[in-house]
């Protein structure tokens, strides 16, 4: 619905791609493993690697858990948003269809935080 | 001769003569072309003059009361600073709700008392405009005295110097400002039960529970002063909230889907404010009162409800979040205070494991979730602790494109899951904490894709100090931040080793000790 006011009301919004000067926004989240609390932030351009997402950023965060070193990559489920996909390490954000905004999450079968705790 | 004495008026004549009849219509131009806001909203007004004044009191007597309230406030206030009270509080740790409450409260009274100067302009019936009046100076005193009683602190302990240059920059204090600010540009009538009704009737008590007894109880006379004196207030505010609810109700049947619409949002927008809240209940306070739990099946569930049992006869529904709340109630301090822990570089104040004996005392209030969820993370990061590895999420936040809290809360039905929500709007990917907080957004889009959000601005290199050039190929906007917010550094990290707790234990030996 149209916001009531009394003048035109319409505003750029303060997320656009365009503010990002070649760059796109990027959530990223590991399921069940809420010890840190939130997804994370990143701004790359679109044609950074799938491979340096998680070589890179996801191994930066999320090493300090130790359920990260028991991680068996072949079998982690991949989701963008609530789509189930799977990524080919070697090609671009773009080639993998992932776009501005986008929430990557991942799930590791058999693993659920300390002790099954979710965390 | 005779005398002509003329009559002492009586209270009612006084108060209509120093509040209605100051009221006036205009000629010159139309009142619709004066007071333009009373109408845009949708909210249909037949007979002003129906509003009911429930305490009818006039500026005279106001100002009597208030500066009596004043002078008792001050003299507590400068007695307790003169006998170095600060150092009589139970432990250095209560201090970090002194810091948090400074940084999230009084620059929200201000914007209280800059909504309630609005809306008395914007209002055409002399009673409601008074009393807005009234209540934009009160929330103005506030602000005022919970700065003056914390500024006592700030010459002993770190991280409060800054709080209003933080207010507007800092991630964690953005589901605050957010709150006002989307309060402070919608209408006045929406602004009237966004704070008058949501904020001061359902969540105000909420609020000054833990930090009014909890001042009492871990021995902060200042601001127990402060709270109490702040609380005599808000007898009037709540009053001033219903009252116009049911005046909205009385005047036309339109008004309901509107006014019911504002309760749901609002009602929401406050629940999610109050998370932080419910962790200085449950983990900050050294001295606990009451479990958030508790005290929110006393004050929300027990009190709302039984407001909203009242609205009933108005055709208000209870509000639609209720059964989520009831649920969350179980988790949301415990989730925001891991969402803290786990950002230790972020904050003007400290974190810390509890202690075991506070981890029993959690798990004594919240047998259902705190084991099997909560407790488990808590003692790995003590025994990483021990081992030199204090925690330490370096990234940045994802945040709800509409309560700006940080992406934290679970699925509902599955606390081990994180709730992600998501809409497009032109094209562009919006997401949200909560299936409330896409409605709020879904009604209004325009105004939610405003949103100002910490890290995003930060991505966008807006949130670097002067002289940083934020184009530059390694330009990495996590090195500025700090200095951006002023953060004071000795003032972030772990509770245990900070200057803070040296101090306080020094100075406090210094009293005791020769």
């Amino acid at each position: 619905m149209a916001v009531k006011a009394l003048a035109p009301y319409e505003f750029q919004s303060r997320d656009a791609l365009e503010r990002y000067k070649g760059k796109q926004l990027l959530f990223i989240n590991w399921e069940r493993h809420r010890m840190f609390s939130r997804p994370f932030i990143l701004a790359l351009p679109p044609e950074t690697s799938f491979s340096e997402i998680v070589d890179k950023y996801i191994t930066d965060c999320f090493s300090y858990h130790p359920d990260f070193a028991r991680i068996d990559w072949s079998k982690v489920v991949w989701q963008n948003s609530n789509t189930v996909f799977t990524p080919d390490r070697a090609r671009s954000l773009k080639d993998n269809g992932i776009g501005h905004k986008d929430l990557i999450r991942f799930t590791t079968p058999g693993l659920d935080g300390i002790a099954g705790s979710g965390y | 001769m005779d005398m002509k004495v003329a009559k002492k008026l009586g209270l009612k004549e006084r108060y209509t003569l120093m509040t209605r009849d100051l009221a006036w219509d205009t000629t010159y131009q139309p009142m619709d072309k004066v007071f333009p806001q009373v109408t845009y909203e949708g909210i249909k007004i037949h007979d002003w003059d129906k509003w009911e004044d429930p305490f009818r009191l006039t500026m005279d007597a106001y100002w009597k009361y208030q500066s009596e309230k004043e002078r008792k406030l001050y003299a507590i206030l400068d007695a307790f600073n003169q006998n170095n009270g600060h150092l009589s509080v139970t432990d250095a740790r209560y201090m970090n709700v002194l810091k948090l409450f400074l940084g999230s409260t009084p620059p929200l009274e201000l914007m209280a008392a800059r909504g309630f100067s609005m809306v008395g302009r914007q209002m055409v019936g002399g009673g409601p405009r008074v009393a807005c009046q009234m209540q934009a100076v009160d929330e103005y005193r506030h602000f005022q005295t919970q700065i003056h009683s914390i500024s006592n602190y700030n010459k002993y302990y770190h991280g409060m110097d800054e709080f209003a240059h933080q207010q507007s920059r800092m991630w964690y204090l953005s589901d605050g400002k957010s709150f006002f600010d989307d309060a402070i540009t919608a209408g006045p009538f929406e602004f009237m039960v966004a704070i008058g009704f949501a904020f001061e009737y359902v969540l105000t008590n909420i609020l000054f529970v833990p930090f009014i007894s909890g001042a009492a109880y871990n021995g902060d006379m200042a601001a127990m002063t402060v709270g109490f004196s702040a609380q005599s207030d808000e007898a009037r505010h709540m009053t001033l909230g219903l009252e116009c609810i049911k005046f909205m109700l009385e005047q036309d049947p339109d008004n309901l889907p509107i006014v019911q619409r504002w309760i749901d949002k609002w009602t929401w927008r406050g629940t999610r404010k109050l998370a932080s809240v419910g962790m200085m209940m449950d983990y900050m306070l050294p001295k606990r009162i009451m479990s958030f739990k508790e005290a929110w099946e006393m004050y929300f569930e027990q009190n709302g409800g039984a407001l909203f049992t009242d609205l009933a006869r108005y055709g208000i529904k209870i509000p639609q979040c209720f059964t989520q709340t009831i649920e969350e109630k179980e988790h949301v301090s415990h989730q925001s205070w891991i969402g803290f822990y786990m950002k230790p570089d972020a904050t003007p104040f400290h974190t810390w494991v509890p202690t075991p004996e506070e981890l029993d005392w959690l798990s004594e209030k919240y047998p259902n979730t705190f084991d099997k969820y909560y407790r488990p993370v808590y003692e790995y990061w003590a025994q990483m602790e021990k081992e030199g590895k204090r925690f330490n999420n370096r990234t940045q936040p994802m945040n709800c494109q509409v309560c700006v809290s940080t992406v934290k809360f679970n699925e509902p039905g599955d606390p081990m899951s994180t709730c992600f929500r998501e809409t497009v709007y032109k094209g562009e990917k919006f997401h949200f904490c909560s299936d409330h907080c896409k409605d709020i957004f879904e009604h209004e889009p325009e105004k939610y894709i405003q949103t100002y959000i910490s890290s995003n601005q930060a991505l966008q290199g807006n949130c670097a100090p002067e002289g940083v050039d934020v184009n530059a190929p390694d330009f990495n906007p996590g090195e500025h931040i700090a200095a951006y917010w002023r953060l004071d550094k000795r003032a972030t990290g772990d509770f245990n080793g900070s200057e803070d707790q040296k101090n306080f234990a020094a100075w406090r030996d210094q009293a005791t000790k020769n």
